[in-house]
């Protein structure tokens, strides 16, 4: 062949050509090794919903339990503690739970909870995952003396929540923690992962 | 034995390497102190690797038995406890021999042209053995394991939109469990492994393009003799593949005093509350990230959740460490070695190493509000640092540069 002969313009039709068909080969290959990163199906059927006995619960007593591998908060409040829920808006980044996604309609009131004085919340703080400790004394002096009225405490980066899992102004977390899906089978039997019955 | 050279220089370039790389590739002959540590980093990757081989021949990468598993090496293995001291401890002896290395290239102008992509690579490298070293923090699968990757990960769920589908992606659940640490070991023990020593190899090939670096900041390819050889170089091998062995032993002695005395060192190199298996119910009372990220853990601290997400605080961590990149473009000065900056340079890589320093340690302490203050102070002089580099590097007086390289 000689040199005149050789068509550039094809040639590089080719090149581009067989680098696009290569590109989207390499796309379909990558489908199944990014895929198998996702949760797998014994991942996903792990969720199912958990019950909790809390008959045996006390005033202020914290129980915890593992629901889709997130610890569950379950206590009971206090008459003084749920009177004392609505005069800390002023120190609250969200005291009215305006921030739709982090609990169900029904438990979008002072409270965050079906009943006031039991709450169910997820103990994930929603800075970064860590699970804050349970601080219910009234007056903690290394969370703020007097004004502290019980309520959560981040070891990792220092957010503070309320009883009812609402953000303290001025702290990492920038929500309030989340409050589950869940719903009383009996007076004394929580299920959590499912909403009541409409 | 000639022929046996001949018979492999034909199918091999045996004897041209060996020249290129060692006996021929001629370097600067007034190294100090500070041009120990790019050996010795080779030195601890080598024993990283072979120490993880025999880790990996008994540990068990799963939630239910990897905690077990470690002990049982520390326990019932003969010797295990020794090979697993010995990565543990390689694990922050890396990271200090890297910052001191880093250090040098600071001090000495080590990026700047025609160096660049040295140092490109090296932060590159940089950051992948941060992310060697995390995951392999979070296989004994300890408390601090457990809540330190919970951290960690959760960081990539804070990206807007995307977040929380990322971080089902990284962790293959819904939480912190057996699949990421299934997935972290692969990563841990192949897929970073393979990347550092790749990079090692194109840090050192570009090193060995442009040739290295010496206190002076003087390019020694400038001041040829007659045979093309640097007037102010040596030979690699033997000379400073001896004066390395010295070094090497020195390391290894305090090394193995750390192995031997304090593995633990005292909460530094192997947390507490890691000797308590991981339990997602209960976060320790103090959490914070081994001593090498903690000046980063520092920055996301330190910058403030805005519009209702902490995102720009993880922007913020990311920038600190990529900013690092840009170091070759923000230096103005026409000089390389600290020798003959001028001071406000001097001034500035003296706050600068200060601040690093004290984020660091800020970031192994509880927050308080005399802390938070502290670690916003330091986080805007460690970027302001880079931010200013233009402006101070090219003012002040600086020293002539001499033609030679000096005693």
């Amino acid at each position: 062949m000689l040199e005149q002969e050789i068509d550039l313009k094809k040639r590089r039709f080719l090149t581009g050509a067989t680098s696009v068909v290569g590109a989207v080969g390499v796309g379909f290959v990558l489908v199944p090794f990014l895929s198998s990163w996702m949760p797998s199906a014994r991942a996903k059927a792990a969720g199912a919903p958990v019950d909790v006995d809390i008959s045996k619960l006390d005033n202020g007593q914290l129980v915890r339990v593992l629901w889709r591998k997130k610890p569950v908060w379950i206590f009971k409040r206090d008459k003084t503690t749920i009177e004392n829920l609505s005069t800390l808006d002023s120190v609250l980044t969200d005291p009215d739970s305006h921030e739709l996604s982090q609990q169900p309609e029904y438990a979008k009131n002072l409270y965050r909870s079906i009943n006031p004085d039991i709450a169910v919340i997820v103990g994930v703080c929603t800075h970064l995952g860590c699970s804050p400790t349970y601080r219910p004394e009234l007056g903690a002096a290394d969370l703020g003396g007097d004004s502290w009225k019980g309520g959560f405490y981040c070891p990792c980066h220092g957010s503070k929540f309320d009883l009812a899992g609402r953000v303290y102004a001025g702290v990492p977390a920038p929500t309030n923690l989340v409050i589950p899906p869940y719903h009383f089978v009996a007076d004394s039997l929580i299920r959590i992962g499912i909403d009541p019955k409409a | 034995m000639d022929n046996n050279k001949n018979w492999i220089d034909q199918r091999f370039p045996l004897t041209k390497v060996w020249n290129e790389h060692l006996a021929e590739y001629y370097t600067p002959r007034n190294f100090n102190f500070w041009y120990f540590f790019g050996s010795l980093a080779m030195l601890v990757l080598v024993i990283q690797i072979v120490t993880g081989i025999f880790l990996t021949m008994h540990f068990k990468p799963d939630a239910a038995y990897a905690f077990a598993s470690v002990e049982y090496i520390m326990r019932d293995v003969d010797w295990g406890w020794l090979i697993r001291y010995l990565h543990s401890t390689g694990a922050s002896a890396f990271f200090i021999v890297i910052y001191l290395h880093m250090y040098r290239g600071l001090l000495y102008g080590s990026y700047k042209a025609p160096r660049e992509l040295i140092w490109i690579l090296g932060i590159v490298l940089y950051i992948a053995l941060m992310a060697e070293a995390f995951m392999g923090y979070v296989l004994p699968w300890g408390q601090m394991s457990y809540w330190g990757a919970q951290v960690i990960i959760s960081l990539f769920g804070s990206v807007p939109v995307f977040g929380p589908d990322i971080l089902i992606f990284i962790l293959g659940d819904y939480a912190v469990g057996d699949p990421a640490i299934n997935r972290f070991f692969s990563l841990h023990v192949i897929a970073l492994p393979l990347m550092l020593v790749v990079l090692v190899f194109l840090h050192i090939v570009a090193l060995h393009t442009v040739g290295s670096n010496n206190p002076d900041g003087v390019e020694i390819k400038k001041n040829k003799d007659k045979n093309g050889i640097p007037k102010d170089g040596i030979p690699f091998h033997p000379y400073y593949s001896v004066k390395d062995i010295v070094g090497v032993v020195v390391f290894l002695m305090i090394f193995s005093a750390v192995v031997f005395f304090a593995p633990a060192m005292n909460g530094y190199f192997l947390e507490n509350a890691n000797f308590v298996e991981a339990n997602p119910l209960k976060t320790p009372d103090h959490i914070a990230p081994l001593w090498y990220l903690t000046p980063f853990y520092s920055v996301l601290r330190a910058i403030p959740p805005m519009f209702g997400s902490q995102f720009p605080g993880v922007v913020g961590m990311f920038a600190a460490l990529l900013i690092l990149i840009a170091l070759p473009w923000l230096d103005r000065s026409s000089v390389k070695s600290i020798r003959y900056r001028s001071w406000p340079y001097k001034v500035a890589l003296g706050v600068f190493v200060i601040s690093f320093v004290v984020l660091g340690y800020l970031g192994m302490q509880p927050v308080t509000p005399i802390n938070a203050l502290l670690a916003r102070v330091f986080t805007v002089t460690y970027f302001g640092f880079f931010i200013l580099m233009p402006w101070f590097t090219s003012i002040g007086k600086i020293k002539p540069v001499p033609t030679r390289v000096t005693e």
